[in-house]
């Protein structure tokens, strides 16, 4: 008898063991610790439907996720999978540090129309493919309204209007009647005293070589291209349009005083809180922040949709992607999980937490449900995506952080007023384009 | 080996042996070095190697490493972001050091001859237990024109607000600025325990002498500090010249490229264009540079000598 017990005793534990061995840990890395308990259900969900398989899910700030990410490929130490960027997985494509997926596609017959038009073919190249979208992202305009209403302008008005260069339109008009001076004119006044602002209509950062959420959306509504789409070798950005709007919004901090100065910025941590401590009106924001802006912002605040530009409303439309490292020794369950990430299952959950809008429409709706239940309307992210022609993508190309560092420098120049834009885009475009050769 | 006692051990070997083998004071010795050369040896040594030898190389991480010979070294010469980077760091060197060790040596002598109290020590060493991230953060929205005290402060007094860190002419200067608020306290704290060793009838014969306190620092205190600034000196130029951290958190190389100090530009260059070869050839630059300083800084100070005898 007692030797039965001993028995059963040790076949059970040895069934423990069993189940506990046969259980393979995929490594999965992400970025955003906003996102990281949308993954965590999802993983949870997927370790149901695949008990043997289990997801191990770490997040690392975003400088420190690439230096580990590229020396993990060389030490052995990088993940099964991790969340992929436009501006970093072509340099990890050309170096062959990435599973192509089109053979475990084609294998599996899954469709890849679920998505939104464009997002896939984003992660692919000369018919190989690196990755199943996740999620978009489109920019609008956060506003506090009490200025707003101060100001005497409505919510109709900022929801239809219009940019140009020359006049800035009335988004331009709106921003100086935002603007308050210390005696309590607006910019529009002539009795405007640009050096004794108390209230800025503006506050952005200069963006940089993209510009993503600071300017590319006045750039590409005024007809400036990066290049000649995906994978491309040369930059344009020596262009007038892209010149003229550069020119136009530095002025907005250089002369007009209607911008928060450039060099009054917070070098660091971001310009967020010149928003949400009331410094200023409104700023560009991308559709990743709405979750930041409700927990941070203390008024009443809103989102409006991005100014109609002389060639229409235009918007970056950008997603994210997961990738699966070719050190992985586990590649088919680490497809299987990169499959269940891009799956309404992974996407509904995902989007049920409201951090962003994934790439399927259902997850979309229940994001959209989830804000709504908080009381935000994101009608601004989504109808700009959902109008044909009003996105434009990312400019993905090889070399990315070498030409985000010449840009950083040339339009860092420009916004302290230390050269014209023409200038500074016409020698930047010339370095940006020797990279290539 | 039964005795503990050394003297007993030493008379029981034959003669001779301690000339021809390690004594056991030294073996000792060398067992309480160990832990450290350890780490010397892994940490500095075998990489110091290791990046010469990728200097000479193209290597981008995810590809093997390509022989190019001295090619980095001849396109370091051509590169024009790389000299200025090294004035950048030139000029942050010349900034922090004279202030830095004058307002440590200010301190010590305060400590010492004026009000030799342990709280005041603990505050004086407050910053230096601040990590660089934490200081620089806090400087950095502190200094901000539009919501930092320290800017309301200046504008009460009737001067216009200040960039500091959001102006290519300032952001040196002010880095090099929180990096002396942080550091002044250590220094000021070798500098004090310098002070100690020098004996009290020294002073008290300067002063019976009837050598003023000016005097007696010239010709007393700062003549047997000497091995002490040596040191102060030494390292505090080499932490200079590797400044990073403080650039990472206050103004990542900008605005333009005002603050792209040496290291800055080496690590953009391994680990965000993936120039691995590159960046190793300006490391060893950088540590050529870095030995040569020292060297001349030890010559000068005679650091090895004291003129207590």
């Amino acid at each position: 008898m007692q030797q039965l017990a001993q028995k059963v005793g040790m076949l059970a534990i040895s069934g423990l063991l069993g189940t506990a061995l046969a259980q393979t840990e995929v490594s999965y890395w992400l970025w955003d610790a906003n996102q990281k308990p949308a993954y965590e259900a999802c993983a949870a969900e997927f370790n149901k439907q695949n008990p043997n398989i289990r997801v191990k899910i770490e997040q690392k700030g975003w400088d420190d996720y690439w230096t580990s990410i590229t020396t993990g490929f060389v030490a052995g130490t990088a993940p099964d999978v991790f969340t992929s960027h436009l501006a970093k997985y072509p340099e990890f494509a050309l170096n062959n540090q990435i599973v192509d997926l089109t053979p475990y596609i084609k294998r599996d017959n899954l469709d890849t129309k679920i998505y939104y038009p464009g997002l896939y073919d984003l992660w692919g190249k000369d018919g190989k493919q690196y990755g199943l979208p996740k999620d978009w992202d489109t920019v609008a305009i956060v506003y506090n309204k009490k200025m707003l209403r101060e100001a005497g302008v409505t919510e109709a008005q900022i929801k239809n209007w219009t940019w140009n260069p020359k006049d800035g339109g009335t988004f331009g008009q709106i921003l100086a009647r935002l603007t308050k001076d210390k005696n309590g004119n607006n910019a529009l006044s002539p009795r405007f005293d640009p050096k004794n602002v108390v209230q800025y209509g503006w506050v952005s950062p200069n963006g940089g070589g993209y510009g993503q959420t600071e300017w590319s959306w006045l750039a590409v509504a005024n007809g400036f291209k990066f290049n000649d789409g995906p994978w491309s070798r040369k930059y344009y950005y020596d262009s007038p349009k892209l010149a003229e709007t550069i020119q136009w919004l530095a002025d907005l901090g250089l002369k007009r005083g209607i911008a928060v100065p450039f060099k009054d910025l917070p070098t660091s941590g971001g310009v967020e809180p010149l928003f949400t401590s009331g410094k200023a009106a409104m700023m560009p924001q991308g559709s990743w922040m709405i979750t930041y802006f409700r927990d941070n912002t203390k008024f009443e605040y809103g989102w409006a949709p991005l100014p109609i530009g002389p060639l229409g409303r235009k918007s970056m439309f950008n997603g994210l992607a997961d990738n699966i490292w070719v050190g992985s020794k586990k590649k088919e369950e680490a497809w299987r999980w990169v499959r269940f990430m891009g799956s309404p299952a992974c996407q509904n959950i995902v989007g049920s937490f409201g951090v962003v809008f994934p790439a399927i429409k259902s997850g979309v709706d229940a994001a959209l449900k989830a804000h709504a239940s908080k009381g935000i309307d994101v009608s601004a992210f989504t109808t700009v995506a959902n109008t044909p022609g009003a996105t434009f993508l990312f400019p993905i190309a090889d070399k990315a952080s070498e030409v985000s560092s010449i840009m950083q420098a040339a339009m860092d120049s420009i916004f302290l007023g230390k050269v014209t834009a023409v200038d500074a885009l016409r020698e930047a475009n010339a370095k940006v384009n020797a990279l290539f050769r | 080996m039964t005795s503990d006692d050394p003297k007993e051990a030493v008379h029981t070997l034959p003669r001779g042996w301690r000339g021809r083998t390690l004594s056991r004071e030294a073996l000792t010795g060398f067992l309480f070095i160990l832990p450290a050369l350890i780490g010397f040896v892994l940490f500095y040594l075998i990489p110091v190697f290791r990046a010469v030898e990728i200097s000479f190389t193209d290597w981008n991480l995810l590809r093997p490493p390509k022989g190019v010979g001295l090619e980095n070294y001849g396109r370091l010469i051509a590169d024009e972001n790389f000299w200025h980077s090294l004035r950048v760091t030139g000029l942050y060197v010349l900034y922090n050091i004279p202030i830095q060790t004058a307002l440590g040596l200010f301190l010590a002598v305060l400590m010492d001859r004026v009000v030799r109290a342990l709280w005041l020590r603990a505050v004086i060493i407050l910053p230096y237990l601040l990590s660089s991230i934490v200081a620089g953060m806090i400087f950095v929205w502190l200094t901000n024109p539009q919501l930092g005290y320290i800017n309301a402060f200046i504008q009460g007094l009737g001067v216009e607000r200040q960039p500091f860190f959001g102006s290519p002419d300032q952001a040196l200067a002010s880095v090099a600025a929180v990096n002396i608020w942080k550091h002044m306290g250590l220094t000021a704290l070798l500098f004090y325990a310098g002070l100690q060793s020098i004996p009290r009838s020294l002073y008290e014969a300067a002063s019976i002498d009837g050598s003023s306190e000016w005097h007696t620092f010239w010709h007393i205190t700062l003549p047997l500090l000497r091995p002490v600034m040596a040191f102060v000196l030494v390292t505090s130029v080499i932490g200079s010249f590797q400044v990073y951290d403080m650039i990472a958190v206050t103004t990542g190389g900008g605005p333009v490229d005002a603050t792209r100090v040496i290291v800055w530009y080496i690590s953009e260059n391994a680990f965000n264009f993936l120039r691995m070869g590159y960046a190793s050839a300006m490391s060893v630059v950088l540590f050529l540079i870095l030995i040569a300083f020292t060297l001349v800084q030890m010559r000068l100070l005679r650091a090895n000598q004291s003129d207590l005898g």
